[in-house]
């Protein structure tokens, strides 16, 4: 037990903050942390995955996260009749012509040899399908936007429960991230950083650019929900009295019927967006505790053994027989499955997909922070990461509008620093998180919670 | 007469916007590779470090216009090149000196350093936005011609106009005058010899006598110069915006990389590589086939390789395609 001490004194730290919230500012607000934390702790979870157990550096964090809210666009809405009678057989037969260009690209690899007479012939190939590609699909493509632009102009998706897609959308980042490793598994550390981090960027501008299959910077909104609704809340009964059984004591001060009326509404209007809140919050818990039983088992495996041995040295470990590139591949792949289950989670949160709003600051370089100051290799470490990050990237506003009350408080109101400061308060959350990385990285590298390596 | 047009369309869309913009980014290019090189890690606070040193140029624009001072028909903001470089080293100094040292007298592996100038990324992204604020700002003024289009009809009687913009001429002389004075300086001078042998073996170097801070600190100078100018010249020819300079960072990476990181005069050529080829690709070339194939060849679609919106992922997959096939870029930086 004494050598978790730490780990249960920082969580115990950290909840008391977010109930501390919950008691100053709202339980709404509070939640919505907690709920956020939850997401950031998966997504942390999957780069520590890499970082900590493998020694891969994967900046490319963003572009699975999208992907994953991709799946869940294209798992839980309804697909669009008219679309797919406009245009969906041909993007059907494109995706057949694909994937007729990947197996004749392999044929030729493995029945001719290396020769320049190869590469031209995999160069007219890929030609020659790309040419096709651009003659089939452009004016389906065309056709699909052009169905009521408005609301679809999409295939839409396969109207199934939005939960499935937090595993589909792990399949998806786990196939992205199979041919990523392919293509930059082999280069060394800050090169792969860079080549993971562009190729987001590719995924990126993919997804907001391809109207017919996720409507594109135009937005997918109200996305189904494994939730209920509040409205539904509002009005069901049972909801209504147990919220009336549990403020009994506050209502019977209240005389006038019609005033305990109101009261009552106003109490069930902001239970019900708590209640809402504290249902995901139940699920992205469940999550986070199945992802942190298999990653602290496959950490103390002999798996895990040899993941650290080759991180560690990996000339020596491939000296032992064991199959480095393989190994390398296969954690790229599970720890980028991870990123995509949180990716869809935060999709199904806020109900609402906005490719435009992925940008490398907020889904890359802030989880890294995350995953380096909560202590990378440590399962409980990057959670606690993503809590403490997390909380600081949303607190951080009201903490500088203190300090900066605080050491301009001699100054009249009209002062024009004064003011200007104070305009500028969201940004002192950077501030905030580059101080902070910096920091830790100085006097801490190894993190709050440092990895611990148990004897067996 | 078909020829001659097709020619300026060419000319005015995509030779001149192509070389302003590698110009932009082979100042940039060349910075991440002066600091790969001597200092061996990939800076993340590239973009950041450029706004950092424009901002200053852009305040400075204000309070000379405020005091009435201008260039004549050049734009003010060349007066405040070399404060605005001032205070960038400066800056950069502080930094070196407050947080990359450290790593370096420890001799922590290159990933470290990155993660730490993510930290400086940070900051500077902060302090740029709590100065100045994330607002689009332009800082132009003076002459924005040099030829109109109108004029250039006028003066050749043919149907395609030439603009030629002062800010893209400016942004090309200056980018030659600095370009030369850098590699100059590299290979000629005895400092720039240090430097290079510094690059090269680093031991080596230290065994001949070479003080290692001194190079460090030429480095950040250097550096210094060239992040501030390029970002200048961007903010010139297009506007100040904090946030399209962060992102700007990743051409000038895929520059740098595909002209051989490490490798000064590669990542000068990287950053025109990418910038043709992000236009090239883009470019729709309908009207410039319609002047050149005899009538009945006329296309009836745009022509275009790839729209607009994927020009950032132009660059980006050529740098994909260069770290397959030829990792050390195409003009043989450092082997990795």
């Amino acid at each position: 037990m004494r050598q978790y001490a730490n780990v249960i004194s920082a969580y115990i730290i950290m909840i008391i903050l977010i109930i501390l919230v919950g008691i100053f500012q709202s339980w709404t607000v509070a939640l919505s942390i907690l709920n956020f934390c939850l997401i950031s702790a998966v997504m942390t979870m999957g780069a520590n995955i890499q970082w900590g157990y493998a020694g891969l550096i994967n900046f490319g964090v963003m572009g699975y996260t999208a992907l994953g809210g991709l799946a869940a666009v294209l798992v839980s809405v309804a697909p669009v009749g008219e679309a797919w009678q406009a245009g969906g057989i041909s993007i059907i037969i494109c995706l057949f012509i694909i994937i007729g260009m990947v197996f004749s690209i392999r044929y030729v690899l493995k029945k001719i040899q290396k020769s320049k007479k190869r590469n031209y012939l995999i160069a007219a190939i890929i030609i020659f399908g790309l040419i096709l590609l651009r003659v089939i699909s452009g004016p389906a493509m065309e056709h699909i936007e052009a169905v009521d632009p408005a609301k679809t102009g999409f295939l839409g998706g396969l109207g199934m429960p939005i939960l499935f897609s937090w595993i589909i959308g792990g399949f998806f980042a786990a196939g992205a991230a199979y041919i990523v490793g392919k293509v930059a598994l082999g280069l060394r550390a800050d090169y792969l950083a860079i080549a993971t981090l562009l190729i987001s960027e590719i995924i990126i501008s993919i997804i907001k650019h391809e109207d017919w299959l996720s409507r594109g910077v135009k937005n997918v909104i109200g996305l189904k929900r494994p939730v209920p609704y509040e409205i539904d809340l509002q009005s069901s009964s049972w909801f209504i009295n147990l919220i009336e059984k549990l403020n009994e004591g506050k209502l019977n001060l209240i005389n006038s019927v019609s005033d305990r009326q109101d009261a009552l509404n106003q109490l069930v209007i902001n239970a019900s967006s708590i209640y809402v809140k504290l249902c995901f919050a139940g699920l992205f818990t469940i999550v986070v505790i199945i992802l942190l039983i298999i990653t602290q088992k496959a950490l103390y495996s002999p798996w895990g053994r040899m993941m650290r041995a080759i991180r560690d040295n990996e000339e020596a470990a491939n000296a032992m027989g064991k199959n480095v590139v393989r190994e390398h591949l296969l954690i790229f792949i599970l720890g980028s499955a991870v990123v995509g289950i949180a990716g869809a989670m935060m999709v199904t949160h806020d109900g609402l997909f906005t490719p435009g709003s992925y940008r490398p600051m907020r889904y890359t370089f802030l989880i890294w922070v995350m995953v380096i100051v909560g202590g990378s290799g440590n399962n409980f470490g990057a959670i606690l990461g993503g809590f403490v990050v997390w909380f600081l990237w949303i607190e951080a506003a009201p903490i500088a509008l203190f300090v900066i009350n605080f050491f301009t408080s001699h100054l009249s109101e009209t002062n024009a620093l004064k003011n200007h400061l104070i305009e500028s308060i969201p940004y002192f959350r950077f501030l905030m998180m580059g101080v902070g990385l910096l920091l830790i990285m100085r006097y801490k590298p190894r993190g709050i919670l440092p990895e611990k390596i148990i004897k067996q | 007469m078909d020829f001659i047009n097709a020619i300026i369309l060419l000319l005015n869309y995509t030779v001149l916007p192509a070389l302003t913009y590698g110009s932009q980014l082979a100042l940039g290019a060349i910075f991440v590779t002066l600091i790969y090189g001597i200092l061996r890690f990939a800076n993340f606070a590239t973009g950041d470090m450029m706004s950092f040193g424009t901002m200053f140029a852009v305040l400075l624009t204000y309070y000379f216009q405020s005091k009435g001072i201008s260039f004549g028909v050049l734009p003010t903001a060349l007066l405040t090149i070399p404060f605005a470089v001032f205070m960038m080293i400066f800056y950069m100094l502080v930094i070196d000196k407050l947080v990359f040292s450290y790593y370096r007298f420890k001799k922590s592996p290159p990933v470290q350093l990155a993660m730490v100038s993510i930290g400086v990324m940070f900051v500077t992204q902060a302090l740029v936005r709590i100065i100045i604020g994330p607002f689009d700002r332009r800082f132009f003024d003076g002459e924005k011609f040099i030829i109109k289009a109108i004029e250039f009809k006028e003066m050749t009687g043919l149907n395609e106009g030439l603009t030629i913009k002062s800010t893209q001429v400016i942004t090309i002389l200056i980018t030659i005058i600095v370009v030369s004075i850098v590699f100059w300086f590299l290979n000629k001078t005895k400092t720039g010899k240090s430097m290079r042998a510094y690059s090269d073996n680093e031991d080596l170097a230290l065994l001949s006598g070479i003080d290692p801070k001194k190079v460090v600190m030429i480095t950040w100078m250097i550096g210094g110069l060239l992040a501030t100018i390029g970002g200048i010249l961007y903010g010139l020819d297009k506007s100040y915006k904090p946030f399209v300079y962060f992102n700007n960072m990743l051409p000038i990476f895929a520059a740098a990389i595909v002209g051989g990181i490490g490798n000064p005069f590669g990542a000068f050529l990287g950053g025109y590589v990418i910038a043709f080829a992000e236009i090239l690709i883009t470019y729709a070339y309908k009207k410039f086939l319609t002047y050149v194939l005899p009538e009945f060849l006329e296309p009836d679609s745009l022509m275009q390789l790839l729209s607009t919106d994927y020009k950032f992922a132009v660059s980006f997959s050529i740098l994909v395609i260069v770290l397959l096939f030829r990792p050390t870029g195409i003009f043989k930086g450092r082997v990795l």
